[in-house]
């Protein structure tokens, strides 16, 4: 509790005790009116007087309908029609309202700020033979920072010594330690989990990746979402219409029915107290600001609640294919041999390829993974687009496409499987083939399932690459529809033609690696890049970034959009459900002034302490 | 040119929603958004219109919530 708090504490405590003894008092013994209004108007001054100040103080600067005011001229009234218990009732209630209001307001704002605490305030740097603690802000470019194990990375930095394991956990949200060694780019927020590491720094504090994550999140409150927007424009003549009813009630019934004013009063009464609409104002937007944390919790940068709000209405996903769905890298993923030995088979295709550096030849080399004696290769001749031959210990060797070894009078065999097919052969004899492709990241399926889980009714997918790479990948994640062949300007059509295909309130997603995706996100609702940490092409050009390459994440994103929406919702039916039953009771003359105020600051409370829930949202599944 | 500044002592979620929109009335001022949880006001502007700026929405916010203030670090 802060000591602002513990201050409304002991005025409410001395309060109500002082109200107590009054009841009493005046029960006990029956005193003339004046002097009872005295004792209560001296009890009432006890919490009541802050409110009284602040609500002068408001009028002066032209603000007539704030709560202090309202509650002021509530309790004025109850005063005036002669119920002096319920006149300090009133503020007294709506003491122990706001106090309680503040303390959950501190703690979800701790709780933001605990997600928010991505990398921390001080570095170790090396100056002139000595360790100075500074604040990372005064670190330069270029000077050296040590971080030892299980402190945090406070910025951007290259490894100059030491190795050791990192988490970047606080991060991509994912606990996967990886090693780091000397030449390692090290991202600001990562865990130092094993060894002292010296680094170098590469960018000032307010440009490194924990501070651009920041950033992004905490200005992600402006970018409003449409129920929030509804929101504050719902609360700006709510408290005017409400007032105005409480003047109607408090004067018309009477003037018509000649009924006594005193009891219409009190009815109106309640109106006051329930004008104001501080429940809904704070408690949706901090629903979406739960979810845009409880995101950035598991690595998925929202940058705005309108974004949450429009992928929680997701209905077709189009996906990008290398990058996002597959690795992008490519491996070979099936040897077909002849004659020989599938490690000889490959030996011979990666001494051949040794020489080049096209893509192929380099997952050649990687599958090999040994060093290649170059002594036993000769005379290697490339012939572009279509392979290369060489002297291997003595023999020609020919490495390339079917055309290739067609060319030399070679008879390869036909492939049978996805990818790009190398064959290798010598003059004489044919040795098989090995096919080479991208391979599919392996929480793809994962990531498409949740999606339908999640009510997404159609996953496409979006590529250049040939028409048998893409059904081959469509089939195996099931997705809906698959287009091939796909140059920039016919994604965007396609894109056209999903959005026409749209059932009303419903969006469109692109998901891409962030690349060259600018006019095909510019086509979508909500535009998502993957594998966003390090990249800030991808962190500046999408609406929603996941910080690691895992496609189950958009599942994750989904879930938490979904649940936050619906708190939003909960909350908004719930404060208002309240209040309305609470104003018709208090038309009816149902209501008493003890309900009007749990109306008012008791539903903040509760529905501060739903909101709160959203910053959860990611643990249930 | 779009700037984030703290915001101290701004209690009441309502009253920020109010400072808001009296931030965006305000003339120069292409766009205003005021975070209750993050304490947080951006504003979008020419960027030489921003020292202006910021004296006149110190001026709204003070007389919305008097104890509120802008941090200009």
């Amino acid at each position: 509790m802060t000591r602002q708090q513990r201050k409304i504490l002991l005025k409410i405590v001395i309060g109500a005790a002082l109200f107590a003894a009054a009841l009493i008092i005046t029960h006990r013994i029956s005193l003339p009116w004046w002097a009872e209004l005295l004792i209560f108007l001296i009890v009432y001054l006890v919490p009541g007087h802050s409110v009284l100040i602040k609500a002068g103080k408001n009028i002066a600067h032209g603000q007539v309908l704030d709560e202090n005011f309202l509650m002021t001229i509530a309790s004025i009234a109850a005063f005036a029609i002669g119920e002096y218990p319920e006149a300090v009732e009133v503020i007294l209630f709506y003491q122990v309202g706001e106090l309680f209001e503040k303390i959950a307001v501190g703690r979800s704002r701790q709780a933001v700020s605990d997600l928010l605490d991505l990398c921390p305030d001080e570095a170790t740097v090396l100056r002139n033979g000595n360790q100075e603690t500074v604040f990372i802000d005064a670190v330069e470019v270029g000077e050296h920072i040590l971080v030892k194990p299980g402190e945090k990375i406070p910025l951007d930095a290259q490894i100059v010594s030491g190795c050791s394991t990192l988490d970047t956990a606080a991060l991509t949200g994912e606990s996967m330690p990886q090693n780091a060694q000397p030449g390692d780019v090290v991202y600001s927020g990562c865990m130092n989990l094993s060894g002292v590491i010296e680094l170098i720094v590469t960018k000032p504090a307010s440009e490194s990746t924990a501070a651009k994550i920041m950033e992004l999140v905490e200005s992600s409150a402006s970018r409003k979402a449409k129920t929030e927007q509804f929101i504050t424009k719902f609360a700006r003549i709510y408290t005017p219409c409400v007032v105005i009813a409480a003047i109607l009630l408090a004067v018309l019934p009477p003037l018509l029915t000649r009924q006594p004013f005193s009891e219409w009063i009190y009815r109106a009464l309640t109106f006051l107290i329930i004008s104001c609409p501080c429940a809904l104002v704070i408690s949706v937007p901090l629903s979406f600001f739960g979810g845009i944390g409880a995101a950035s919790k598991q690595g998925i940068l929202v940058k705005g609640s309108n974004y949450l709000e429009a992928l929680s209405r997701a209905e077709t996903v189009v996906m990008d294919k290398t990058g996002t769905l597959t690795q992008g890298k490519f491996h070979v993923t099936k040897q077909h041999t002849c004659s020989i030995s599938e490690a000889e088979q490959l030996e011979l295709a990666a001494m051949a390829e040794s020489a080049s550096n096209h893509p192929i030849a380099q997952s050649l080399l990687e599958a090999y993974g040994k060093e290649i004696d170059t002594e036993r290769v000769r005379h290697i001749q490339e012939t572009a687009g279509q392979g290369v031959s060489a002297l291997i210990d003595g023999r020609k060797i020919y490495v390339g496409s079917a055309a290739f070894l067609q060319d030399q009078n070679i008879d390869p065999a036909v492939t049978d499987g996805v990818g790009t097919a190398v064959h290798v052969a010598s003059d004489s004899e044919y040795f098989g083939y090995l096919l080479i492709a991208d391979t599919i990241k392996p929480d793809a399926a994962e990531g498409i399932q949740a999606l339908r889980q999640s009510g997404v009714t159609c996953v496409a997918m979006l590529t250049g690459d040939s028409e048998s790479a893409a059904k081959e990948i469509g089939n195996l994640l099931k997705l809906d529809e698959v287009h091939a062949k796909c140059l920039p300007a016919d994604k965007v059509e396609h894109m056209q033609a999903y959005r026409k295909k749209l059932s009303n309130n419903r969006t469109l997603v692109f998901v891409g690696d962030g690349m060259n995706d600018a006019p095909v996100l510019a086509q979508s609702d909500v535009g998502v890049a993957m594998g966003g940490l390090g990249s800030d092409a991808a962190i500046a050009a999408a609406d929603l970034v996941i910080l690691d390459d895992k496609p189950s994440k958009l599942g994750t994103a989904l879930r938490i959009a979904k649940k936050t929406m619906m708190i939003a919702r909960e909350n908004i039916v719930f404060a208002l459900g309240i209040k309305v039953i609470v104003l018709i009771l208090g038309a009816c003359g149902l209501a008493h002034i003890g309900a009007a105020v749990f109306a008012d600051v008791g539903v903040s409370v509760i529905a501060i302490l739903n909101a709160t829930r959203a910053m959860h949202a990611h643990h249930e599944k | 040119m779009k700037k984030t500044y703290r915001l101290d002592n701004l209690d009441c979620a309502n009253c920020a929603a109010k400072m808001e929109a009296a931030i965006q009335k305000l003339e120069g001022v292409q766009s205003a958004a005021i975070s209750f949880m993050t304490q947080r006001l951006t504003i979008e502007a020419e960027e030489a219109d921003f020292p202006k700026l910021l004296k006149a929405a110190q001026k709204c916010i003070r007389k919305i919530e008097p104890d509120c203030e802008i941090i200009v670090k």
